[in-house]
């Protein structure tokens, strides 16, 4: 059952990646690697990794991509302009696709990853709980590392704000602070008016009689 | 007889498929009658009578408002993507009932207890937002893909709001299952969450809002600008199908703020001397309280639909990003505080 489970999935995975390169339109090829994802997770799942199975649902599928999507509708790509140089290119292409190839292969092929330098995982007991051992591992094993991923990633949020919080003195833009600080009494001048009787009616009421 | 039913009952399968039917036929019920309790309710607030001419005092208008929309045709636009326009609603209603599956509905009347369950219904609402998105884009119209951009980036940000508030709750219950998080709030009407994490109380339900797309933040449909945004090129069950996600969704809300925040389906009167009631049969645990509990935010819902105009766009933005996460953040560290000092009966070290 579970090896049915894992091969569907595999094969979603790998097919779904496929389609990313292969597919003509950017929006559908997005679409494929939320798929791309999905299908990962659903392999993690399998590994008793629930916890990271699901950030990556939340992070990537649920955050990550819909912004991508979010740029990726917003442009207006135009394929013939991206194929004119195809054919010109496509030696040096190759080549610079082999080696990355090569290199990707060095690092995580069958040498370092394979199955033979793997143990099979063992069943964890119905009361493992994955959130607990990750966390136990990142706040006392690997403390340094998770500490310098946030630092790096601060760097990061305080990079990305700086490069939009430019002075623009030029541009009209609404000062939030002020319409919200702003009193009935600024926008709203109550008059009084002293009442008066309605003359006509009365008249019209005389003329009747 | 009753032996071969239990026998069949037992093989694991239909086990699940009972037990699904048993929460997603209630569900369904439930929906149907919001949407007429919805009319109703409004119609009262703004001093009408609201629907009262099908069946007697109106009880059958849901049933003959699914029925039209039944059979009503399905329209595609020209130009539209149909594989991707039917599976934009079908892929908001999966996730808008599978986050239903880790519902706990008493301490044992759960489908899926799942370790990670409170993650598990974060990531279904935020796939959900691909429902809007498919089919903003596979209309072709620009109302719907004006929509579409709107909705995306209010989910993404309020979902930050909303994951902070519920980190307030892990840190509280120092576990992300539910049951845990509401066996942590036992003891009385005092230990409920609602008590030390009331800002984030407070702002996971506005944030709840703020993600169903539903007013005052609705401009995900804005029918004054956009028509009726990501599904205005939608008719017939297509369209029945989003808008039940969405009021799913909206009892979702409703059900995880009461189990997160309200104690669940732990009774008020839990340890109260007054008149004896704790030791009544109103002090015992049961799905009634659960019930009424929901119940409470699912009028909330309407009623703020009855009374507040809709947010300008920016100051939605404006809410979610400089309002809400530096409020949940303050918070988080300020239950940090409250985790050290042990303050009863919250934070008891166990």
């Amino acid at each position: 059952m579970e090896t049915i489970v894992f091969y569907v999935f595999s094969a979603f995975m790998i097919l779904s990646a496929l389609m990313v390169i292969t597919v003509h339109n950017p929006v559908r090829a997005a679409f494929f690697l939320v798929l791309t994802f999905f299908s990962s997770a659903a392999v993690w799942l399998l590994l008793e990794a629930e916890f990271l199975a699901i950030i990556l649902i939340i992070v990537y599928v649920g955050a990550v991509m819909v912004l991508f999507l979010f740029v990726v509708m917003m442009l207006d790509v135009n394929l013939a302009e991206l194929k004119k140089g195809f054919v010109k290119n496509l030696p040096l292409a190759v080549i610079v696709a082999l080696a990355m190839f090569a290199m990707i292969f060095m690092v995580v092929g069958g040498e370092q990853f394979g199955v033979q330098n793997f143990a099979v995982p063992e069943r964890h007991a119905a009361d493992y709980s994955n959130v607990s051992a990750l966390g136990q591992l990142l706040y006392t094993e690997y403390v340094y590392s998770f500490e310098i991923a946030a630092v790096i990633l601060l760097v990061g949020i305080v990079a990305a704000i700086s490069l939009t919080l430019r002075r623009r003195p030029n541009t009209r833009h609404q000062k939030v602070e002020d319409q919200v600080a702003v009193k009935g009494a600024d926008r709203l001048r109550v008059v009084k008016v002293e009442s008066q009787p309605r003359k006509h009616t009365i008249d019209n009421a005389e003329v009747k009689k | 007889m009753v032996d071969l039913i239990l026998s069949i009952y037992e093989i694991p399968i239909i086990n699940i498929l009972v037990k699904i039917i048993a929460i997603l036929v209630p569900l369904l019920l439930t929906v149907a009658y919001f949407t007429y309790f919805e009319r109703k309710i409004i119609g009262y607030m703004q001093v009408r009578i609201g629907p009262n001419r099908v069946g007697p005092r109106g009880w059958l208008q849901p049933i003959a408002d699914a029925m039209k929309l039944m059979f009503k045709e399905i329209i595609f636009p020209s130009g539209a993507n149909k594989i991707l326009f039917t599976i934009a609603p079908t892929l908001t209603i999966a996730t808008a009932l599978a986050a239903w599956a880790v519902i706990p509905f008493g301490a044992e009347m759960v489908l899926a207890d799942l370790n990670v369950a409170l993650l598990y219904i974060l990531a279904m609402t935020s796939v959900g937002v691909y429902g809007v998105i498919l089919a903003g884009w596979s209309s072709n119209s620009k109302y719907a893909i004006m929509s579409t951009l709107r909705t995306a980036a209010q989910v993404v940000s309020y979902e930050i709001a909303m994951g902070f508030a519920l980190v307030g709750v892990v840190m509280a219950a120092r576990s992300l299952n539910i049951g845990d998080i509401v066996a942590g709030q036992s003891g009385s009407i005092w230990g409920w969450y609602m008590w030390p994490l009331l800002p984030l109380f407070v702002i996971y339900f506005i944030s709840g809002v703020a993600e169903t797309n539903r007013a005052p933040f609705d401009v995900a449909e804005g029918e004054s600008e956009i028509v009726a945004g990501f599904h205005v090129e939608y008719s017939g069950i297509l369209f029945a199908i989003f808008f039940l996600a969405e009021y799913a969704n909206m009892i979702l809300i409703s059900i995880m703020a009461a189990l997160l925040f309200m104690g669940g389906w732990l009774s008020p009167f839990q340890g109260v001397e007054f008149l004896g009631l704790g030791s009544s049969f109103l002090a015992g645990s049961s799905i009634v309280w659960l019930l009424s509990k929901t119940a409470i935010f699912m009028f909330l819902f309407l009623w703020f639909r009855a009374t507040f105009p809709r947010y300008r766009y920016d100051q939605i933005m404006r809410l979610g990003w400089k309002v809400f996460i530096p409020i949940t953040i303050v918070w988080i560290y300020v239950i940090g505080i409250m985790y050290y000092a042990e303050l009863a009966p919250w934070f008891i070290k166990g």
